[in-house]
């Protein structure tokens, strides 16, 4: 166990770093000592990641100090942070898809990487030691997600390391390699390695972490010992006194089948790609159907081939009874489809493009056309309506879609696909990146257009929401879908078997 | 055909691919490191002019060949300054200085057109030379022939042997990852740049001191450009640049010799001839889809800016 008699290894003292319009961090105090797992806990925008860049010397801060050990040090990039014996293992990973496992490795070490054939066979003894298999002559983009998390993890660990930082770990990973991951990381932690580790998802901060800090809008909202607090007390330092932070749903059943994938298959065209392999699902009219998955399992391709970017063969995707496999995205519109892309930026919205114009891109259907010609009032009007009823923050409706934070776009995104009453509602990670009580928010009007007797299909990596919002829930896995079961009777270690591939596991 | 001529095709044709291996060399590694730089035509003209000018007015081959570089290295510098620093577009920029090096090299030059110049000698290798076929080819050309295959060599063996190679590519890939994972993007960027543009400034006095050893108005007539469609060409592979690049000869020596033979063609098709083989044979070699996007440097042509 850790004490307070652990020697400090890493302290923070103010540590203040402005962006124009914002201040990412003010006046930051962190202590992490040796051995010792330290949770960095805040919603997305509270501060986080620049915290975290500021001690791995990817950012400068303004003002305040860092001391290393006891003393002060200035992190001047990642090489030097390495050099002290700081790792970090990146949300979006820093590898490259064409290199092999060692040649990555071989590119972060620097000089001391020493001759390809020895840095293997020692990348190889570390991550059998720490139970974290790898073979070092594949090339990078032929791993899963969670293999190159390894890669990054292994990558750390064959130098001397002293504090690994990981930021979001386990967003893509199953629940069990999870488990996996927080053995290794306890086993680092007993050799006398601190850890600190990124999240916003409070049940693991629990199970894994000694302490943690919350940080809230910039600034340190407490500092904890997690054995002290629960679940809710932890949200409500994330969120505040003032958000509502937990809703639950009843659960409903429709009975009249609205959108049918039947036997679909499509091929993958890309190296990087992944088949879909004899798909079979049916969402009915007024239910949420959930599927749950690691990134990169087909659900890319799946939901490509549902919003009509990939046409599908004749005979495998019905809306209403009637065939659409072979009909382009905004047929299917005109038929009652709303969809929300994975992508905020670049397929939900036009960067450069003001907010106007983007809700005119899927919302045309809502009588803004007259005669081939935009109706500026009612779109300027349907816009507003957008960033009222779902509480966008921007600077007006003229803003460009770049401007706006990550969750006040996916707000702007649900809202103009929600208010144009879609038959059939394809969301793909509805609530990701946004806080708490604009998901709760987002969650709600998913709930309303399901009680209107939409159908509604939900793709997310989030498990919890899932349980949370969806009547049924299934798994992709390896281009496959598990069979769907009733949310009532499911549980998060079977629906995690399915996401592993275990589609035995729902009977 | 007999055995004399066909060890002149062959001669000739490594001695007219050689500008072209020299410059998609250069534009190989700048590439890599995922900089686009559409300036080669440009690089290579300023190279021709001043390697000449400074042959012509001191004698000394060795102050041209280095001019020529230098020259080459100081029009990369621009493009560097302009797409690194100024974060403007790759392309337009590579537009904008091979049309200024056009310009520039025809301007500097106008008083010296059509004066002669004493160009490169031939060193022959003792016996080697006299190898039947591949003897004239490989063992009696000129020093810059020569040492554009220790180029080659140096280009093949950085790329697939060198950890600066590994850098070079992971940079080229993504240099989002690479500056998280500490590597000096911009300079490695820069000094891909430069490469560049000393191998299009030598390659450019290659031209004008060597292969024509005079000065005629943009005499490097598309080499540039045929050096770019070739590294596009030859999936990012210098094993490829080579083949292409000589291919490229033998096709240029080949219509001289038709048009030798009395074949009835016209030699103005006939000269479109190494420009489309060129590309024919480099493009069936890179018809698979899937592979291509596994050689491309992913990052081509996109600026990098560096958070903080």
């Amino acid at each position: 166990m850790i004490t307070d008699s652990s020697p400090l290894r890493l302290s923070l003292r103010g540590i203040t770093k402005r962006y124009p319009g914002c201040v990412a961090n003010n006046k930051i105090d962190l202590d992490i000592h040796a051995g010792d797992i330290h949770a960095l806990l805040g919603e997305n925008g509270a501060g986080k990641s620049t915290l975290m860049k500021v001690i791995y010397g990817l950012v400068k801060p303004d003002e305040g100090d860092v001391l290393w050990e006891g003393e002060p040090v200035a992190i001047k990039d990642p090489a030097f942070a390495r050099q002290m014996g700081i790792g970090m293992v990146f949300q979006h990973f820093s590898l490259f898809d064409t290199l092999t496992v060692t040649e990555n490795i071989a590119l972060a070490l620097g000089k001391e990487a020493g001759d390809l054939p020895s840095l293997a066979k020692k990348i190889k003894a570390v991550s059998e030691k720490y139970g974290m298999t790898i073979q070092p002559d594949r090339l990078v983009h032929s791993l899963s997600v969670g293999e190159r998390q390894r890669v990054e993890i292994v990558r750390c660990l064959v130098q001397d390391i002293k504090l690994l930082i990981l930021d979001e770990p386990t967003s893509v990973l199953t629940p069990q390699e999870v488990d996996t991951l927080f053995e290794t990381l306890r086993q680092l932690a007993s050799e006398g390695c601190s850890i600190l580790f990124i999240s916003h998802k409070l049940q693991e901060v629990k199970a894994l972490c000694h302490r943690a800090t919350v940080l809230r809008a910039g600034e340190v909202s407490g500092h904890c010992l997690t054995e002290n607090e629960d679940a809710a007390s932890l949200a409500r330092m994330m969120v505040g006194a003032d958000t509502p932070i937990t809703a639950t749903f009843a659960k409903q059943f429709g009975t009249e089948p609205v959108l049918q994938v039947k036997q679909l298959s499509i091929p993958s065209e890309s190296h990087f790609g992944m088949s879909l392999k004899d798909i079979n699902l049916t969402v009915n009219a007024g239910e949420i159907v959930g599927i749950a998955g690691v990134a990169g399992n087909g659900q890319e391709e799946l939901l490509a081939s549902l919003s009509g970017e990939t046409l599908s063969p004749p005979g495998t995707l019905f809306f209403k009874g009637q065939d659409v496999a072979q009909r382009r995205p905004n047929h299917r519109r005109a038929l009652g489809l709303g969809f929300v892309p994975e992508e905020r930026l670049g397929r939900g919205a036009i960067p450069d493009m003001s907010l106007t114009e983007n809700s005119l891109l899927t919302g045309f259907l809502m009588n803004l056309l007259r005669k081939g010609f935009v109706h500026w009032n009612r779109t300027r009007n349907f816009t507003d309506r957008i960033n009222n009823e779902f509480q966008v923050k921007t600077a007006g409706r003229e803003a460009t879609a770049n401007s706006l934070s990550g969750g006040n776009l996916q707000k702007f995104i649900i809202g103009r696909e929600i208010l144009q009453q879609p038959d059939i509602l394809v969301a793909a990670h509805p609530t990701w990146g946004v806080d708490i009580g604009a998901a709760t928010a987002i969650h709600k009007a998913l709930i309303a257009l399901r009680n209107q007797g939409a159908a509604i299909l939900v793709v997310s990596e989030d498990i919890d929401e899932l349980f949370l919002i969806a009547d049924r829930i299934g798994a992709i896995c390896d281009g496959r879908i598990s069979p769907l079961t009733p949310t009532e009777h499911a549980s998060i270690e079977i629906v995690g078997r399915q996401m592993a591939g275990d589609f035995q596991a729902a009977s | 055909m007999d055995i004399d001529l066909i060890t002149n095709i062959l001669y000739a044709m490594v001695r007219t691919g050689t500008p072209l291996l020299i410059v998609a060399l250069g534009e190989l590694i700048c590439e890599k490191s995922g900089v686009l730089n559409l300036g080669q035509e440009g690089m290579m003209l300023m190279g021709a002019v001043i390697g000449f000018i400074a042959t012509l007015t001191t004698g000394s081959l060795v102050l041209g060949f280095a001019l020529a570089m230098l020259s080459g290295v100081l029009m990369s510098l621009i493009f560097g300054l302009i797409t690194q620093e100024l974060f403007a577009n790759q392309v337009a920029t590579g537009l904008a200085l091979t049309i200024f090096g056009t310009g520039l090299s025809a301007f500097i030059g106008a008083g010296f057109v059509g004066k002669p110049v004493q160009g490169l000698d031939p060193i022959f290798i003792p016996v080697l030379t006299d190898l039947p076929l591949i003897g004239r080819m490989l063992f009696g050309q000129d020093l810059l022939v020569y040492l554009s295959f220790v180029i080659f060599g140096g280009v093949y063996w950085f790329i697939n042997h060198s950890r600066a190679g590994l850098m070079l590519k992971a940079v080229g890939e993504n240099p989002d990852s690479a500056h998280a994972i500490g590597l000096p993007v911009f300079r490695i960027r820069y000094l891909a740049i430069i490469f560049g543009g000393a191998m299009a400034g030598l390659a450019g006095g290659y031209l004008s001191l060597a292969y024509t050893p005079l000065w005629v108005e943009n005499m490097s007539s598309g080499r540039g450009w045929i050096a770019l469609a070739l590294v596009v060409f030859a999936s990012w592979k210098a094993e490829r640049v080579l083949l292409g690049a000589w291919l490229f000869g033998l096709m240029s020596i080949l219509h001289l010799v038709f048009q030798g033979l009395g074949v009835a063609i016209s030699p103005n098709l006939l000269a479109i001839l190494p420009y489309l083989a060129t590309i024919v044979v480099l493009v069936m070699l890179s018809r698979d889809k899937l592979n291509n996007r596994l050689v491309a440097p992913v990052s081509l042509g996109r600026p990098f800016y560096a958070k903080s």
